[in-house]
């Protein structure tokens, strides 16, 4: 028995002494003071896997930063969802038909991603992993973009400054530091934005992300961490990454750690958006694990068989992200038959979107090889540039 | 005045200053490089000047400070990290290799990254492990950096400031054991370029090859060989990414034979890569192999057998004499 599936077991936990003292002062150091680490692991949660808004003692001071969200807001959130899986869906489709060379499936992660992404200001900044295609969404980032370097025609297609949304990092973890270094240029910069670092349960492994938490600490930068715990790490389950709940570590570098329930797109909105102002407070950096699960495979070249029950994943079916806000939804009269159809509707129009682009797109000029490997220019590169034309040249018109 | 006596460190730490009066965006870090001024003395009161928002004493973790760098200039500054030592730059070779060196082209040129790493480098100070070495071939290999070492005074001040002007990651190696060397700085001169060589002493026998601590060995030895009447041409190369092959192609067509000479390996070392381009260039020009002197394949050794290890006078002249033979 380990504390991680203790945790997915018995989310919820009952009103702690902790919480007794019920104060403002209480409401801070309930966060920052993590559990010994045989206590139960908290859990936000605000909308439960039937689709019940809930406040428990975990949640109660957290629900204040979704009282604006209207009925509307829900659909929007719920529209993001649905059109994000979509899309991610289609993508693994164009791999399994040859189009993309690889694809790494969000299917299960939509509440973290829509939940955290929909928290940020368009002057905030995104550090992904090579997963968020929930975040890049909210963003505003133009899925089809998302697909280039799966199809092989670049590394990264789209511009970073134009969505403050950085290139997908593919090592993993380091982004982090990077994301640590623009919050302490935001904080130079007198500016009240903030960035957030993405990563996962397997990255918590590694250095960079505890250098990178070490750094913020110590600068006060504004960051907010915030680590989808998917269960998984290709083939690894958390027990081989982490002996204590992961947003317990935030303890040890002197900087709040938050379990938010991962499927619940409601309390991801609300955790982020409160870590999101501690960072533009002055208040530094926060830790949030999204407690979700990777519905999927790793990649389109794994295969999650060879190492994870089925009874594991039909557990987590149940407390699929979308839905349990579509519950929510038609239990409160949120949205009507009519809203899901043209949903559905919009669904389809995107997947034939993205299928149409990802079948048109060019491949890149050969020559490109030699492009913006330097911004101020390279002898060596101009000179093997010249030769590879030269050559290429020499076939032209020839017998 | 514009010309003046300074030592290594001390162009170094005045081109610093000078970047850190020039540019607001320009940051230093590092580990110590505050109020110690970093253990060789090269960041020397500039936190007291610029203060502790420019010039920042890290954690102790190399890798978050490149990776931090990297941030800070996608934020738009321009920063300046210090590795206290070679050997210690390995922790942070992930980041500089695989994201410092790849941002620019990852991005299709939309992210620049004018971050300077300066390492002190090299042996010859008596150092425990990890003190003396020479990497700059791990960084030469890789797309997407340059690499540069200055072996005097006047290139230490003009080539960090060039350096911290580039667009590009700058791998800037001092020489440490010539720290403490003087030489004059014109600070009002308009300064070679970056990554062109220079000749160090005109010659027209033989060229002799070398970069960072080497040139002076170079220009020793080119002394002692002009005393038996061969006139030895010393280049200073002074760029490692891009290297020079025009300026050195132009060398070795005169004086038709070529030695390379640095303290890392000779194994696939910086000389080895101009062994075969000046081979290729200079094929019928030449009167002889081009002959490397350097490092063998072994960790650098304890302290007491480095003066045995490290090209010296010697060995460098065995490799003039065996050049000039054929």
């Amino acid at each position: 028995m380990t504390v991680e599936s203790t945790a997915a077991r018995k989310p919820r936990r009952s009103s702690g002494t902790k919480r007794a003292a019920g104060a403002e002062s209480a409401r801070k150091t309930a966060v920052a003071t993590a559990q010994p680490h045989d206590a139960e692991p908290q859990l936000v949660q605000l909308l439960t896997p039937e689709g019940e808004r809930v406040e428990s003692a975990d949640s109660a001071q957290f629900a204040p930063y979704v009282a604006d969200i209207t009925t509307e807001d829900l659909r929007g959130l719920y529209r993001d969802m649905v059109l994000t899986r979509r899309f991610d869906g289609e993508a693994t489709a164009l791999q399994r038909q040859g189009e993309l060379g690889l694809w790494a499936s969000l299917l299960g992660q939509e509440a973290a991603q829509i939940g955290s992404g929909r928290a940020l200001r368009d002057d905030d900044y995104v550090f992904p992993t090579y997963r968020e295609h929930g975040v890049a969404w909210c963003r505003g980032v133009d899925p089809t973009n998302l697909l280039g370097m799966f199809r092989g025609v670049n590394h990264g297609g789209w511009d970073p400054n134009t969505n403050n949304f950085h290139l997908y990092t593919i090592v993993i973890g380091s982004q982090t530091l990077h994301a640590t270094g623009y919050a302490m240029g935001v904080a130079k910069d007198g500016a009240d934005s903030a960035v957030i670092a993405y990563f996962g349960d397997g990255a918590s492994s590694q250095g960079d992300v505890a250098e990178a938490f070490t750094f913020s600490a110590v600068y006060n930068s504004p960051v907010v961490f915030f680590c989808q715990n998917n269960q998984w790490a290709i083939s690894e389950p958390t027990e081989r990454q982490m002996r204590v709940p992961l947003y317990q570590r935030a303890q040890g570098f002197g900087f709040p750690g938050v379990r938010v329930d991962g499927n619940d797109v409601l309390a991801c909105l609300a955790v982020t958006r409160w870590a999101l102002e501690r960072a533009r407070n002055g208040e530094g950096p926060t830790l949030v694990e999204a407690f979700t699960y990777r519905m999927g495979a790793h990649t389109t070249s794994d295969d999650p068989t060879k190492y994870r029950r089925d009874e594991e994943t039909a557990a987590w079916e149940a407390k699929d992200p979308i839905l349990r806000l579509k519950a929510h939804l038609l239990a409160t009269g949120g949205a009507d038959e009519a809203f899901f159809a043209q949903l559905e509707e919009e669904s389809e129009t995107l997947g034939k979107r993205v299928r149409e682009v990802v079948r048109s797109m060019p491949d890149p000029d050969t020559m490109a090889i030699f492009e913006n490997v330097y911004a101020d220019g390279h002898a060596l590169v101009d000179e093997e540039r010249a030769q590879f034309a030269a050559y290429l040249a020499s076939f032209e018109g020839g017998e | 005045m514009a010309v003046q006596k300074l030592t290594i460190a001390k162009a170094l730490n005045d081109s610093l200053r000078k970047a850190l009066e020039t540019d607001p965006k320009v940051l230093i870090m590092g580990e110590d490089v505050g109020k110690l001024g970093g253990v060789f003395r090269i960041t020397d009161g500039l936190q007291k000047d610029f203060g502790e928002e420019r010039v920042i004493d890290t954690p102790l973790a190399e890798s978050g400070i490149v990776g931090t760098a990297i941030g800070l200039a996608l934020r738009g500054y321009r920063p300046v990290v210090e590795i206290q030592f070679d050997g210690f730059v390995f922790p942070a070779y992930d980041q500089i290799v695989t994201q410092l060196a790849k941002m620019h082209a990852r991005s299709l040129g939309k992210i620049k990254m004018p971050v300077v790493i300066r390492i002190p480098y090299a042996g010859g100070i008596g150092a425990v492990e990890h003190h003396s070495e020479s990497p700059e071939t791990l960084f030469a290999h890789v797309p997407g950096l340059k690499v540069v070492s200055p072996s005097n005074a006047s290139d230490a001040y003009w080539m960090l400031q060039q350096a911290i002007l580039s667009d590009d990651p700058v791998i800037f190696f001092e020489p440490k054991r010539r720290y403490w060397d003087k030489g004059e700085v014109d600070v009002d001169a308009i300064p070679d370029a970056l990554h062109a060589a220079r000749v160090a002493r005109a010659g027209t026998d033989l060229t002799l090859a070398a970069y960072g601590p080497m040139v002076k060995v170079c220009l020793e030895a080119a002394a002692a060989a002009a005393e038996e009447g061969k006139s030895v041409e010393v280049v200073d190369l002074r760029s490692m990414s891009p290297i020079d092959f025009d300026g050195l192609q132009a060398s070795v067509e005169r004086t038709r034979r070529l030695v390379i000479v640095h303290e890392a390996p000779v194994f696939l070392g910086v000389g080895s890569e101009i062994a075969a381009r000046i081979t290729e260039r200079c094929f019928y020009h030449l009167e002889a192999p081009v002959l490397r002197v350097g490092g063998f394949h072994a960790p650098y050794p304890p302290a007491r057998l480095e003066d045995e290890y490290l090209p010296g006078l010697d060995r460098v002249l065995d490799a003039v004499d065996r050049s000039l033979a054929y």
